[in-house]
């Protein structure tokens, strides 16, 4: 997925204990020595300025990390009778209702759907669902199954959303992202069967210590390591690579252990383990597996992950539940009007025959997805009108397959985690739940981008189906033979958002315009955060924009 | 080699200028992970563009609008689409990443001249494309 992740090292601070921060530092350059060790530095922000200030301080050093997820939002009351129109009821606008009312503003929610979520969003057995152009799947799943079409995970480090989690009591499972007994496959390589992600990882690994070791043997890198150095990596590398005790990476135990056995270890007669023959180091490189080895060590796709129980909707129905009549669903909007009295949306009624109805407000937070939006008579201002006209939905597709039987499980010993390939699926995620279970499961088949998701999206979803669960028998020939029932998103085809998430013309130039309060107005969404396509994108761009919203109403009704 | 390491869109390109116009491109679906292959107007309105506008060139209608191609005056000069395909605008992805100037050509002039469209003269090039890109 191609969210850049680099901004989660910029840590931003709480105002008040960034100013103690700087407090410290001025207090540790004018009292101490002009360079303190790391050590001495800690040890006296932790005396001046207590546990928390260290560990923003250790942040600040690249020791620990901070999120930029600040607890619990505190808002200033609201001026006397404030009143906040919210448009769409997603994640990001459900946030900022809930938030703004326990402030004491009126609340008021737009949904165009007649359910909240947006694109969090759970289809379950006996779902329909009719994506743009008439193309209509019902969900023929077993009782209680269902697939996630948009969201799926929650990381550890999306502290907001957790948080959000915790706080409305929606449970949480874990979510194996990374199974080592997955496979890895490349229609190229190994006449096209798939590789167990294990033996891949085990051998490259061993591998790349194998050569260090030697040319450390060698004397290649003399130059910068010392004596002690050279056997701190020699030591590093034993452990590192499964190496045996001559720093060597060959077939047996070692190896074995960790990539697995052509007979594993027993008890009995045969009891002995047989080790298996790991891969020459160029087979290895030119099967090109090794490109999805670092695939489980981004931060936001790191054990540990999670996912709500029963779905991923589960946090936008607790959302709804939460808000109840505030919000009102089935409300397309048409425009948006603000002026020095306030702001006026005019929407057509789809409960009412389309019939047009309006709604007014003191502010309003927009969270219509900018492809959405473009198409609405608004009077934004030029920089924030450019954004919205300049930005496009990716192109994404999932297909979420149900069999009858796990054979994952019972077959190949596979429970929950993904599998990577070069086919037009792309990956093969495993259920997290009910292992074990003689019940139908379902596995996501596929999930793609691009081009691969342009082709997708223009074909019918019985066809869709159908190519997914081919493409998959070239790493299961069980598929044919056990599907059940097959369903489909194509993200430019989902009628409430067209498109999968929000990318920009020129994020650098833009970003400023998008995020700023127009007036009366601000817009939220992962569109406009730096994690975009995840809810915690969402989040964290909600609550900065109610935060600064509430400063608004604030200072105006000060005047 | 990786089939995707092969298929670089220099090489790509040079197939597209061999192939005859009357080209099948039933086989060229999914064939690579980053750009389309399909080669004829017909072969790549149907793998990319009835994504939105939809099979029969309608458009579609949610919380927002595809607009229809069919019957479409805009399309009377190939500027126009040329430079919409390549560059997007709103909910439109720019496409200049996944087809190159023949496609690009190839598509625009199919939309012009079917689903109502009449407009077979002045059709756009390679090199229109290659300038406008």
């Amino acid at each position: 997925m191609p969210h850049p992740c680099s901004d989660v090292d910029n840590l931003s601070h709480p105002a008040d204990s960034g100013d103690r921060t700087e407090k410290v530092e001025a207090i540790l350059v004018d009292k101490l020595t002009p360079n303190p060790s790391r050590r001495e530095f800690l040890t006296m922000v932790g005396a001046v300025g207590g546990a928390a200030a260290m560990y923003q301080a250790m942040g600040m050093m690249g020791v620990a990390h901070a999120s930029p997820y600040e607890g619990k939002i505190q808002l200033e009351r609201a001026p006397e009778g404030t009143k906040v129109l919210i448009l769409g009821a997603g994640i990001a606008g459900m946030i900022a209702a809930m938030e703004l009312r326990d402030a004491g503003y009126e609340v008021e929610v737009l949904e165009f759907r007649d359910i909240a979520g947006g694109r969090c969003w759970t289809m379950r057995a006996g779902d329909t669902y009719e994506e743009l152009g008439g193309f209509t799947q019902t969900v023929d799943f077993a009782e209680g199954n269902y697939f996630n079409p948009g969201p799926w995970r929650v990381p550890y480090n999306h502290y907001g959303i957790l948080d959000y989690c915790r706080r409305l009591g929606v449970e949480l499972e874990p979510l194996i992202q990374i199974n080592n007994n997955a496979y890895v496959h490349s229609v190229d390589a190994f006449d096209g069967k798939p590789v167990r992600y294990r033996e891949i990882n085990t051998d490259f690994r061993g591998h790349i210590s194998d050569l260090l070791s030697k040319v450390t043997d060698q004397g290649a890198l003399d130059a910068v390591l010392s004596d002690e150095d050279k056997e701190n990596l020699l030591a590093g590398l034993r452990t590192f690579g499964a190496l045996n005790d001559d720093n060597a990476y060959v077939s047996g135990d070692n190896a074995s252990s960790r990539r697995g056995y052509a007979r594993p270890p027993g008890g009995g007669v045969d009891g002995a383990p047989i080790a298996n023959e790991i891969l020459d180091l160029s087979t290895l490189l030119d099967s090109g597996l090794w490109s999805r080895l670092a695939t489980s060590e981004a931060l936001n796709g790191s054990m540990p992950i999670f996912q709500p129980k029963g779905g991923m909707d589960m946090i936008a129905r607790a959302m709804a539940d939460n808000l109840g009549d505030l919000v009102r669903y089935r409300k397309r909007v048409t425009q948006i009007r603000q002026d020095e009295d306030g702001v006026i949306v005019t929407y057509d009624d789809l409960e009412n025959d389309g019939a047009e109805g309006t709604a007014s407000a003191d502010y309003c937070v927009c969270t219509i997805p900018f492809s959405i939006l473009s198409q609405i008579d608004h009077d934004f201002s030029g920089p924030l009108a450019n954004v919205i006209q300049t930005m496009h939905y990716a192109a994404s597709i999932k297909v979420g397959l149900e069999f009858k039987r796990r054979f994952w499980e019972e077959d190949e010993h596979i429970y929950g985690g993904t599998t990577y390939t070069d086919l037009p699926i792309s990956q093969i995620s495993y259920p997290s739940n009910d292992y074990l279970s003689d019940k139908p499961g379902v596995v996501l088949g596929a999930y793609s981008w691009g081009a691969l998701a342009y082709q997708y999206s223009s074909i019918e979803p019985e066809d869709r189906v159908r190519r997914t669960v081919e493409w998959g028998s070239q790493i299961h020939p069980q598929m044919p033979e056990e599907f059940k029932a097959g369903v489909s998103v194509a993200w430019h085809r989902v009628p409430w958002t067209l498109g999968c998430y929000g990318i920009w013309q020129d994020k650098a130039a833009q970003y400023d315009d998008a995020v700023a309060m127009d007036r009366r107005i601000v817009c939220a969404g992962e569109h406009l955060s730096y994690l975009p396509a995840w809810m915690e994108g969402a989040v964290l761009s909600s609550l900065d924009a109610i935060r600064r919203l509430s400063q608004t109403a604030i200072t105006a009704a000060g005047e | 080699m990786r089939m995707h390491q092969l298929f670089t869109p220099v090489l790509f390109a040079t197939s597209v200028v061999a192939a005859p116009a009357f080209a099948d491109d039933s086989a060229a679906w999914f064939e690579n992970r980053n750009v389309l292959t399909q080669e004829t107007g017909e072969g790549i309105y149907n793998a990319v563009c009835a994504g939105c506008h939809m099979p029969d060139g309608q458009g579609a209608t949610g919380a927002a609008s595809y607009p229809a191609l069919a019957d479409n005056p805009t399309l009377e000069y190939p500027e126009y689409a040329v430079m919409l395909t390549l560059h997007g605008q709103a909910a439109m992805p720019p496409l200049r990443g996944v087809l190159n100037d023949e496609q690009v050509a190839a598509v625009v002039n199919y939309i012009r001249t079917s689903f109502g469209n009449n407009y077979p003269d002045d059709p756009a090039t390679a090199e229109m494309v290659a300038q406008t890109r």
